[in-house]
């Protein structure tokens, strides 16, 4: 059986997700409603890792890895001039956070198929419950960008 | 015949009616010293603008001046009574320090000018910006004190003519929550009850809304139902021992940002004790299996420890509202800016939902307005809304929008929501909007962390044009200041918090050059040859009668449709309701009296947005969701507020009115009886938390968060412990700080964080962190707050807040005390 795989993936997604949140809110002192929401959403994030740690055991999944997971896509520049300019730091963080904020949507969507298939109704509750914040999440990130993009493409 | 001191007795007597009974008229009066009533020359229709209860009035006019005001005892708003501020403002219109000549920055100093000039300077600049960067170097920033006219003229200029985005209002400061909350559940903005639903209640919720201090005269009506036969029950929920707490068979005080956990209580008891109207949820919503979902998670236990209440009043409050037979709910500043505004005020509205109280006498919402005109800058589009309720998300809305004002719809912005307040001062801030248009507002003291506002509006690079009555403290940071005729120097319509429109017509000239705020903006388009596809000068319209009629065109088929009034019909009728047209020409008491709503996805004017994130949501969604556009039933979870006390800052501070002040009283700090009622600033501090710090009432306090400052006496009363209470209200242009080199430390907004409600973008003032220290002792007088309400002291000592002599009135209507 591999949902051990798949919990373990989201373990560590989801880890590094709210590790992310919280880089970029602190990247945006000044943006309140960025600093303040990731912080919110990272929270979602811990509870979601503590939801996979009680319900891994059952999977004899071992959950250990690196303390405080990087990114995957940490480091790498988004748009050109981005590390002189908080604007476009802004614009790259979000376009990140959609897109880790969809591959976390996509490992419960993926342990969701799995809960299904092996009846399990506690994983199924568990994915339930944190997938559809997942897409919340995601869809956050890009409501923002749509909504400060244009200020900042032509101030 | 009983006398009365409005400032003593600001309800004043009593009209006690039964359930279903017509409210009693009593008409309230008050003339300047030593005029009588037959020495008033005329009479002139108008309605209260110093706050959003719409009272209606005459005003009376003698030699030119106004010299008073009566209560219209016919109008179904306020059946004549008047309440301490609508009794008083007025005088301010007098006030010396008028503006009456346009003001422009020359070697950093306002010198004054004629109208050519300063006007040439506003419309260079813009021509200037819009040829550099395009629409989106320009904002503006307007009130909730113009007229209808004046806010649909701002919106077709800034939206239409310019095509900038960035264009709201300070509505966004007090109910830009109601509108969204109400857009969330229902679709649609607009009220769904009426004010005459106090008559027929037999429970009344008050959540977070002091009506007795921000709608003196709708409290005059609770109070008269309190005394009549059958009386409602009420609820309140207010961390302040308000009237209303006082009134209450039961009072919840809970910790502060903590609403959305007691609200999902109260929806779990009624749920589990079998309250709910399961035919009504059936046929007119959706969302009742997620609400109950999420709601399970919150037993009264639970949220007894996250409000810091007894589990038991939890259970109490739910039994109340689910014993209601016709349950009124109003809501206000106690949800609105507070932690999860807009999640929290959605759970109102689903209580009303689950129990079918809606679209019948006595059953009704009131997601209240603080400012008077609120209504019209929602209607108008103003606010960050569009023009007549249209959906900024729906391309059909744009083009219909376009058509009615004879444009391109490419020319009207709506590749994102509308700008809302707080992000405007935010591009001001970082340079990308270098023009802001402030009308008839005070941001430099109502918008929070005010050194952070007072550098932005002072940047040299920011071309700042303030139109506004006095010289506020945010006009005296202008680079062009415009002197504006105010209400009874002017004629123009404007709604209350529950859809009543009364036509408010010109008394008497302005003072000086001062001019008409549609003058003013028509003025402008004019000078920068704005055009309609045809070529024609857009605005269209040229004065308010015609400003109106593009207004009844523009809302004719939307659910505010104003389109069957006149100004004659509203001179001769008072209030109506909207929406009136030819299926309702009398207007229309209620919303929703069918079940229906404005919520089809074609018809809806929000698709909505996400309750904890904040994210618009697509058509895509909404029309999956809600196909047939039933009323929504919205669940949330409870996230903590942003800002908790800490160790280093103990103590949570909610900022607040009190009954005789208005905004940042540029205008009733003019009227002598306002002011010398509630003088000065104060802090209120619970009598455990007073003993703990040795505070003794007067002494002088310091309350200091990570932002600043504020030095007052403290006024030990029945708050709840580890809340203090500052009003919000006092600036500086009356103080030594008015001079650049003055300290700041006298208003709220120096200690509030710059935060908002993801969902409604309304600015959090009731969540900060702060520490209080007793500053030395005092000299024995006690602090200068009201004792006649909220701010009321613990001790018995305090002399009693009441009118000079010359503030009594001899009441002409009936009533017994």
């Amino acid at each position: 059986m591999r949902i051990g795989v798949a919990l373990r993936e989201l373990h560590r997604s989801e880890s590094a997700m709210a590790v992310e949140l919280l880089r970029v809110a602190d990247r945006h002192p000044e943006e309140p409603e960025i600093r303040h929401v990731a912080r919110d959403l990272a929270e979602w994030s811990r509870e979601h890792v503590r939801e996979i740690e009680g319900i891994a055991p059952r999977y004899g999944t071992d959950l250990s890895g690196p303390e405080h997971p990087e990114p995957s896509e940490e480091g790498e520049r988004e748009l050109p001039g981005e590390d002189s300019d908080a604007d476009l730091a802004l614009l790259a963080d979000l376009k990140r956070l959609y897109r880790l904020g969809g591959g976390v949507a996509l490992d419960w969507d993926l342990l969701g198929q799995g809960a299904q298939i092996i009846a399990d109704s506690d994983l199924l509750a568990v994915t339930e419950r944190c997938h559809p914040r997942s897409v919340r999440r995601m869809h956050w990130a890009r409501g923002m960008l749509k909504a400060v993009s244009p200020q900042i493409l032509v101030g | 015949m009983p006398s009365r001191d409005p400032i003593a007795e600001p309800w004043g007597s009593r009209t006690p009616y039964g359930p279903g009974r017509r409210w009693p008229a009593r008409v309230d009066l008050h003339l300047a010293e030593g005029v009588g009533p037959e020495d008033v020359d005329r009479w002139v229709p108008s309605a209260s603008i110093l706050h959003s209860n719409g009272d209606a009035l005459d005003i009376a006019v003698k030699d030119g001046r106004i010299v008073g005001v009566r209560g219209r005892g016919e109008d179904r708003v306020n059946r004549g009574r008047l309440g301490p501020k609508d009794l008083y403002g007025w005088q301010a219109n007098h006030s010396p320090d008028r503006l009456t000549r346009p003001l422009v920055r020359r070697g950093g100093k306002l010198v004054e000018t004629d109208w050519d000039t300063a006007m040439g300077l506003v419309v260079e600049r813009s021509r200037r910006l819009l040829d550099e960067q395009g629409a989106s170097a320009l904002g503006f920033y307007t009130s909730g004190q113009l007229f209808l006219e004046e806010y649909l003229t701002l919106a077709a200029i800034a939206h239409g003519a310019i095509g900038t985005n960035h264009l709201d209002g300070n509505t966004r400061l007090c109910t830009a929550t109601a509108a969204t909350a109400l857009k969330a559940s229902f679709g649609c903005d607009g009220q769904p009850g009426s004010y005459g639903d106090i008559d027929h209640a037999d429970v009344i919720a008050l959540y977070g809304h002091n009506m007795a201090e921000t709608q003196t005269v709708l409290w005059s009506r609770v109070l008269d139902r309190l005394a009549g036969p059958n009386p409602p029950r009420l609820l309140c929920v207010d961390p302040r021992p308000t009237p209303v707490a006082a009134h209450s068979a039961v009072h919840l005080a809970p910790r502060p940002g903590t609403n959305v956990a007691l609200m999902n209580a109260i929806q779990h008891e009624l749920i589990r004790t079998g309250r709910v109207d399961h035919a009504y949820v059936r046929d007119h919503t959706v969302g009742y299996g997620e609400l109950v979902r999420v709601t399970d998670d919150y037993p009264p236990e639970r949220a007894a420890e996250i409000c810091g209440l007894p589990a038991e009043r939890i259970r109490e409050a739910a039994a109340l509202l689910g014993g209601a037979e016709r349950l009124l709910s109003t809501v206000l500043q106690g949800f609105y800016q507070s932690n999860q505004a807009t999640a929290a005020a959605v759970q109102v509205n689903n209580v009303h939902l689950l129990r079918g109280m809606l679209g019948r006498p006595g059953a009704g919402v009131l997601q209240m307005n603080g400012q008077p005109t609120a209504q019209n800058t929602r209607e108008c589009g103003a606010d960050g809304d569009l023009t007549g309720f249209r959906n900024w998300n729906n391309d059909a809305h744009i083009s219909d929008l376009a058509a009615a004002w004879n444009l391109d719809p490419m020319r009207i912005p709506h590749y994102a929501p509308p700008t809302h307040a707080m992000q405007i001062m935010r591009y001001a801030e970082k340079g990308s909007i270098r023009f802001l248009w402030i009308s008839a507002t005070n941001p430099a003291v109502s918008l929070p962390e005010l050194r952070r506002i007072r550098e932005t509006l002072a940047r040299r690079e920011l071309f700042l044009v303030v139109q506004d009555v006095f010289m506020t403290e945010t006009a005296e940071l202008a680079d062009v200041v415009l002197p504006a005729a105010t209400w009874g120097e002017k004629t123009g319509t404007f709604t209350n918090s529950d859809r009543t429109v009364h036509l408010s017509e010109k008394a008497v000239e302005p003072p000086g050059e001062a001019r008409t705020d549609l003058d003013i903006f028509l003025d402008y388009a004019r000078r920068m040859n704005f055009r309609d596809a045809d070529g024609r000068p857009f605005p269209q319209w040229h004065d308010p009668v015609s400003a109106f009629e593009a207004w009844k065109r523009v809302s004719a088929g939307r659910p505010c449709d104003y389109s069957g009034l006149t100004y004659d019909r509203l001179r001769d009728t008072g209030g109506i309701q909207w929406p009136c047209d030819a299926e309702h020409p009398d207007g229309t008491e209620r919303l929703y009296t069918d079940g229906r709503f404005w919520a089809r996805p074609e018809e809806c004017e929000s698709y909505g947005r996400d309750l904890v994130t904040g994210a618009p949501k697509e058509e895509a969604e909404y029309r999956a969701a809600n196909p047939e556009g039933l009323a929504m039933l919205k669940a949330v979870e409870y996230v903590p507020p942003h800002e908790g006390p800490d160790g280093e800052y103990p103590f949570t501070l909610i900022t607040g009115r009190t009954l005789y002040h208005f905004h940042t009283r540029t205008k009733t700090g003019r009227a002598p009886e306002l002011r010398r009622a509630a003088p000065e600033v104060w802090v209120e501090v619970s009598a455990a938390d007073a003993l703990e710090a040795g505070v003794h009432e007067g002494d002088p306090v310091e309350v200091r968060s990570r932002r600043g400052v504020v030095r007052a006496r403290a006024r030990v009363g029945g708050i709840r412990p580890g809340v203090l209470f500052v009003p919000f209200h006092y600036g500086y242009w009356d103080t030594d700080a008015a001079d650049p080199d003055g300290e700041r430390d006298r208003a709220a907004n120096e200690l509030s964080a710059t935060d908002w409600d993801p969902v409604s973008k309304q600015p959090l003032f009731k969540t900060a962190a702060v520490r209080l220290r007793r500053v030395g002792a005092g000299d024995g007088r006690p602090s200068p707050a009201p004792t006649t309400t909220a701010s009321a002291p613990l001790d018995a000592e305090v002399a009693a807040t009441r009118g000079r002599p010359d503030t009594l009135e001899e009441p002409d209507g009936g009533g017994t005390r």
